[in-house]
């Protein structure tokens, strides 16, 4: 018994079942430079043969931001709280685009991976992150974007001006990235079986983006509707992201610790489920 | 005991056939319902059955590996082999950790790098240079280990002169070269090769055997290899596994190993029972069976081939024309070959018994053949068995110069004569 215990020096022991908490933080670190290569890729491979290359990322903020300001400020007549429209509908779909992609990308890690993850390990829950990164960099390339409308609406005496939140801004960038990542990270778990799923979030994200207060303030909610507004986290997140930037929108303790809270369920929940089904996708997708 | 790197008990992995998506929400639950709450075993792991293709399974669980036990010493170069089907791929996806087991365990000592293909995560549009560090780091290398080993990579490949063009730019075998190159310079204790040498050339191949025997014997590293060129295996490796039907049937040096596989390899086939037959079944086809030689079990390509039919004739039926088709047809259901006794002059006169189809020289290419029955009596179909048997043929040295076509490039090999001229 004695000769056993000694020499069971095994690095790496494989079983079928294991507890839902073994999540290998460890291999992660050791993967990390996968993490940037994949990053590297994604970038690399969207603007190989394009003729406008990294262009193509302040493009769709923009037109998003004309059709906006065309149909829900001018023909709808939508309050933006005294912003200038553009500026306003900007500043939303910057922040719940990066949520946005976030989500839909990691839903279909599984389904879009297989053929890697089908030949060969490593911790899966790289790719996804790796997703998040990428998303970030797309982000910031956009958040120049709003910093030249802000900078052209300043020059033509708007009104609006940066407060103190905007030191919470790292806050919000991460609480966007985990809580897509979170979601994305259930779904795409889910999907593996039930592909059901799949067509729910093309369209359910675009539903709930109606739900947070990308086109509308939430100050200018119909009181019933308020609560149930609130009770999204994106909400609390893009109030406090224009609350930061623009000086208007509904930051208390309150809206961004719900989001923290929800974020970091979602997020538990997302990693359990996801480390659960890495083990045995392969054969059921 | 202290230098067992690989120990493997009670592996077993148990796979669900046919349709999946259907009714699992209800079955999910079910199984929820008897193994959470009620405590009970799970009712869809109880019957299970071996891996047999050739018999039509009754339940939608397949046990791909059952029970399997083995140890691996450190530096030995084990030989994974068995017929198509038999889970060697399923074991090398446990052991690389692709998937999970249902049951057992395995447990490692030191790093392990698996290839079971080449190129993994390559990616059309970056350079090869990009995808050495991209492909290096899915195979668990660290950045800075990649770019100490770089030249010595990229030499290995031999496509330094296209080395920061866009992959998709490269020929398949550049592209292969360069993948392995990536993979053969992995520093891991333990090195998992499924067959991804069929691609390449010749001269290629035999690099990378050198390499990989290398790796085993020069290193002190593990290798396990598995592959259906038992020429390659028996080159490389001092140990062998053979995995027949899920079981691991036999384990020890490489060349007791191969006989035992070659000898074991019956295709000996029960057609008595076969359903889905047309034909009056005045005469029924009884048995069949395949083999290269009598000395030699195994079809390869090149070598010889036998059939061996043997017939039914219960009610003793006399006629003076007799006529038996076999055609052959590849897994899209191309028709490749086609043989008659109306090719030949037979005495068709005699109802035989038995009937010997012999081809001295076998011309298909490595991988599995469905060969279709057919036989009239007096003009009438007596008895026709479309995909009656298989023929596995394993790959062979047609040319007699070691030069092996790919299986992709063509499944029908054909003598030829080629001149060049000024």
């Amino acid at each position: 018994m004695n000769d056993k215990s000694h020499s069971d020096h095994w690095s790496l022991i494989i079983k079928g079942h294991t507890s839902l908490f073994d999540v290998k933080f460890k291999d992660l670190w050791h993967y990390r430079d996968l993490l940037f290569l994949f990053v590297k890729r994604d970038f690399i491979s969207f603007y190989k043969q394009t003729v406008l290359g990294p262009l193509w990322f302040f493009i769709q903020p923009l037109f998003t931001t004309l059709v906006f300001t065309f149909v829900f400020g001018n023909l709808a007549n939508i309050s933006t709280d005294g912003l200038p429209q553009q500026l306003f509908y900007l500043s939303g779909i910057t922040a719940w685009n990066y949520f946005a992609d976030c989500l839909t990308k990691t839903s279909t890690v599984f389904r879009d991976n297989v053929s890697i993850f089908g030949k060969v390990y490593f911790p899966r829950l790289i790719m996804p992150l790796s997703i998040v990164v990428s998303n970030l960099v797309r982000f910031v390339v956009q958040l120049i974007l709003l910093f030249i409308m802000m900078a052209y609406f300043a020059f033509e005496g708007a009104d609006f001006h940066m407060t103190y939140a905007i030191f919470f801004f790292p806050l919000l960038v991460v609480l966007m990235a985990l809580l897509g990542l979170g979601l994305g990270l259930i779904i795409t778990a889910m999907t593996t079986k039930y592909r059901d799923l799949s067509f729910l979030v093309t369209f359910g994200v675009q539903l709930l983006m109606y739900g947070t207060t990308v086109i509308y303030p939430l100050s200018s909610a119909p009181e019933k509707y308020k609560a149930i507004i609130a009770l999204n986290p994106m909400t609390g997140i893009i109030e406090a992201f224009r609350f930061a930037f623009l000086g208007r929108g509904e930051f208390t303790p309150w809206s961004i610790g719900y989001s923290i809270i929800v974020t970091v369920i979602v997020l538990f929940f997302g990693i359990i489920i996801f480390n659960k089904t890495e083990k045995n996708f392969v054969d059921t997708i | 005991m202290s230098d067992i790197v690989i120990k493997v008990e009670d592996l077993s992995k148990a796979y669900q056939i046919g349709q999946i998506g259907t009714g699992t929400i209800s079955r999910d639950l079910e199984r929820f319902w008897t193994t959470k709450v009620m405590g009970n075993p799970d009712p869809f792991l109880k019957i299970g059955e071996a891996n047999d293709r050739s018999v039509k399974g009754e339940s939608d669980i397949v046990w791909s590996l059952r029970d399997v036990n083995f140890e691996i010493n450190q530096g030995d170069a084990i030989g994974i082999i068995g017929k198509n089907g038999a889970g060697k791929s399923t074991l090398l996806k446990l052991l690389s950790r692709v998937t999970s087991p249902t049951t057992g365990e395995i447990r490692i000592k030191g790093r392990i790098a698996s290839l079971l293909e080449v190129g993994t995560g390559f990616h059309p549009e970056l350079s090869g240079r990009e995808n050495i560090f991209l492909n290096g780091a899915i195979l668990g290398m660290r950045k800075s280990e990649i770019s100490r080993k770089l030249d010595e990579i990229i030499d290995f490949s031999g496509v330094e002169r296209y080395v920061d063009t866009p992959v998709k730019r490269y020929s398949s075998g550049m592209y292969v070269r360069l993948a392995f190159a990536v993979a053969a310079h992995l520093e891991s204790e333990i090195l998992i090769v499924d067959e991804v040498l069929a691609v390449g050339d010749a001269e290629f191949q035999k690099k990378c055997l050198g390499k990989m025997g290398d790796i085993s014997k020069g290193e002190g590293r593990t290798v396990l290899f598995v592959s259906h060129n038992m020429a390659a295996v028996q080159n490389l490796c001092n140990r062998g596994l053979l995995i027949e039907n899920g079981s691991m049937v036999h384990q020890g040096d490489i060349n007791g190993t191969i006989t035992r596989y070659l000898q074991g390899n019956s295709f000996l086939d029960d057609l008595s029972q076969v359903r889905g037959r047309k034909g009056n079944g005045k005469i029924k086809f009884q048995s069949v069976n395949v083999y290269g030689n009598q000395l030699q079990e195994s079809v390869i390509s090149g070598q010889q081939l036998h059939i061996d039919l043997k017939l039914l004739n219960l009610e003793n039926i006399t006629s003076d024309r007799i006529r038996l088709d076999v055609r052959v047809e590849d897994d899209f259901g191309q028709r490749l070959s086609w043989v008659s006794s109306s090719l030949v002059d037979i005495d068709d006169a005699i109802v035989p018994q038995q009937i010997r189809i012999f081809y001295p020289r076998n011309n298909f290419n490595n991988g599995i053949y469905f060969a279709t029955l057919f036989l009239t009596v007096d003009g009438e179909v007596a008895d026709w068995i479309d995909n009656a048997f298989q023929i596995i043929v394993e790959s062979g040295d047609f040319f007699n110069n070691g030069r092996l076509v790919p299986n992709r490039q063509s499944k029908i090999l054909m003598d030829f004569n080629m001149t060049f001229s000024s």
